[in-house]
């Protein structure tokens, strides 16, 4: 597991999606903490997050697309598959090192708290729940393009398939409200994302809200090793 | 120790390998041989586990690959028909990295210097794997099948893209490794599997049609009735003369080989000589023979007929096409 991910990690470095990731996140992150808290004298942070969630739900994908796509074009995959590794290490392998480089992306979100709180007297309750909420969606995000990748041998095809399926996970309160049928639509509303994030925000930490981001995170990751092992019995 | 039993391996109605079993011994090395399209690297790939069976068993040493994988590939070091290789990484990089993927315990330094030392990648280990040659990246791949000293390696088509020097230092290396692992390696090219296997497996169409030690193959399907000739002369009366010898049934002129040389084909009666007859017949005509031989197929014989079923292959095969169409037996 480590050498995986030891290897993805540096492939990030040694192309641009690494830094251009890190760069995307601290740009939008700045621009929007400008905006929406220092030039309005504000220290409500839910914009600021608010916004990040978004682009992250577009960026992560570009970090995430190539990790199984490109195994399946290169032909690497023959050599992960082959070695003496089971398949939820090497998945898991994967997973932690495209987490490392969003959390690179995502950890400069509590230095603008520091800097905010040099300013003026701030919530930390609510940095730290929305900092919290957005590392849990990121984890989700990654998982889910994770999965999306495995899924094909194109780049261009995970990274879009991605964003619609980060899309999807978003949506799905709106999704659940024009489903006619109200027990269908209540139980696809318990699994809507974006509310148990917006639980956070409000700077109430909740364990079951963790336990729910992380089995989705488990669930995209069981998906990635099943869909790797049905290659196998193709 | 590889073993094989009854192996299938089915894409929807297409059975890709068809019940196929053999077992390789340690020290030894297993030649796999087939046209494009044969099998050779499905069963490669269902013996290290990148792929499951349909049915059927493989064992590593023993163990079960379906039921065991972790195991069963410990023992494996596999060179798959296209070397698995990063090419944004160093070679020294690629290594280290296939040694901690392997969790190799073998003192790493020494084990890599060794291996790089044996498939003579030294001068480039520090450059990155996109940036080298053809048949670099080959060896960078046997390479990464050497790391973690396995047991049993299993080469896919090893020398394809090497030089011819490449190809000699390949094949004295896969002998070389043979002595102490069990070596499968698949090929179609003939005189490698003939230099380099102990045994041969020959497989068409996800069936195995022969296994058999290189020699004793051909020498099996060696026909001593049949006789192949180079004979100097008109080849039209020549044909006529060898076609009124006793027990000839039939003759089919060949090749030219030189000028007024043909190649002629003679088949004879089972069991029956012929050779001393056409000898003094054509000699009495002044014919000179200029060659003479049985025909015990070449191993490129062994195969056309095996898998095709006709030891003279296709383009011979078309030539009595036309004859006969000539004679107007044919009249399609």
């Amino acid at each position: 597991m480590t050498a995986i991910m030891k290897r993805e990690l540096s492939a990030y470095f040694k192309s641009p999606i690494g830094y251009v990731f890190i760069a995307v996140s601290f740009l939008f992150s700045g621009f929007f903490f400008w905006y929406f808290a220092l030039s309005i004298g504000s220290t409500d942070v839910s914009f600021v997050f608010l916004g990040m969630f978004y682009v992250y739900m577009i960026f992560v994908p570009v970090l995430t697309m190539r990790l199984m796509a490109d195994e399946n074009k290169q032909r690497t995959d023959q050599l992960l598959l082959t070695a003496p590794v089971g398949l939820m290490r090497l998945v898991a392998g994967k997973f932690l090192s495209a987490y490392c480089v969003f959390m690179l992306g995502d950890i400069v979100m509590l230095i603008y708290g520091v800097v905010m709180s040099f300013l003026a007297t701030v919530n930390w309750a609510i940095i730290l729940g929305n900092f919290v909420a957005l590392a849990l969606i990121g984890a989700v995000f990654v998982s889910a393009g994770l999965f999306v990748s495995t899924l094909t041998e194109s780049q261009m095809v995970a990274a879009i398939g991605s964003i619609a399926l980060n899309a999807a996970l978003s949506l799905i309160t709106v999704i659940a409200s024009i489903i006619p049928v109200q027990a269908i639509a209540d139980i696809i509303s318990k699994l809507a994302v974006f509310d148990r994030y917006y639980e956070f925000t409000t700077g109430i930490f909740s364990l079951s809200g963790v336990i729910f981001f992380i089995s989705v995170v488990v669930v995209f990751m069981f998906l990635t090793v099943r869909v790797l092992e049905r290659r196998r019995w193709a | 120790m590889i073993e094989v039993r009854h192996l299938t391996k089915s894409y929807g109605p297409k059975k890709a390998v068809n019940d196929i079993s053999f077992t390789a011994e340690d020290g030894q090395v297993l030649g796999f041989l087939g046209p494009n399209g044969a099998g050779k690297s499905t069963t490669m790939n269902i013996l290290t586990g990148y792929i499951s069976s349909t049915e059927g068993q493989a064992f590593i040493n023993g163990v079960d690959i379906l039921e065991d994988p972790i195991k069963a590939k410990s023992f494996i070091g596999y060179l798959p028909e296209q070397p698995p290789l990063y090419f944004d990484m160093t070679v020294d990089e690629y290594l280290s990295f296939v040694y901690s993927l392997k969790k190799c315990r073998l003192p790493k330094k020494s084990h890599l210097n060794e291996i790089c030392d044996i498939v003579k990648l030294t001068d480039v280990r520090k450059r990155l794997i996109k940036n080298l040659s053809k048949g670099y990246k080959q060896r960078v791949g046997f390479a990464q099948a050497l790391v973690g000293n396995p047991k049993v390696l299993i080469l896919d088509e090893p020398t394809v893209g090497l030089d011819p020097k490449q190809i000699i230092e390949i094949r004295t290396l896969i002998k070389r490794l043979g002595r102490n692992h069990t070596v499968i390696l698949s090929s179609h090219i003939l005189p490698e599997v003939q230099a380099v296997c102990d045994r041969i497996v020959v497989i068409n169409k996800g069936r195995i049609v022969a296994n058999d030690n290189a020699d004793s193959l051909a020498r099996n399907l060696s026909a001593d009735h049949k006789l192949v000739l180079h004979i100097e002369g008109g080849s039209e009366e020549v044909k006529k003369l060898l076609g009124s010898v006793t027990d000839v049934e039939r003759v089919f002129v060949g090749r030219q080989v030189d000028e007024r040389v043909w190649e002629y084909h003679v088949e004879a009666k089972e069991g029956a000589d012929v050779r001393r007859e056409i000898f003094r017949k054509l000699a009495a005509r002044n014919y000179p023979i200029l060659l003479m031989r049985s025909n015990e197929l070449s191993l490129e014989e062994v195969f056309l007929k095996l898998t095709t079923g006709d030891e003279y292959g296709g383009a011979e095969k078309l030539e009595r096409k036309f004859d006969r169409i000539e004679k107007g037996e044919d009249k399609k």
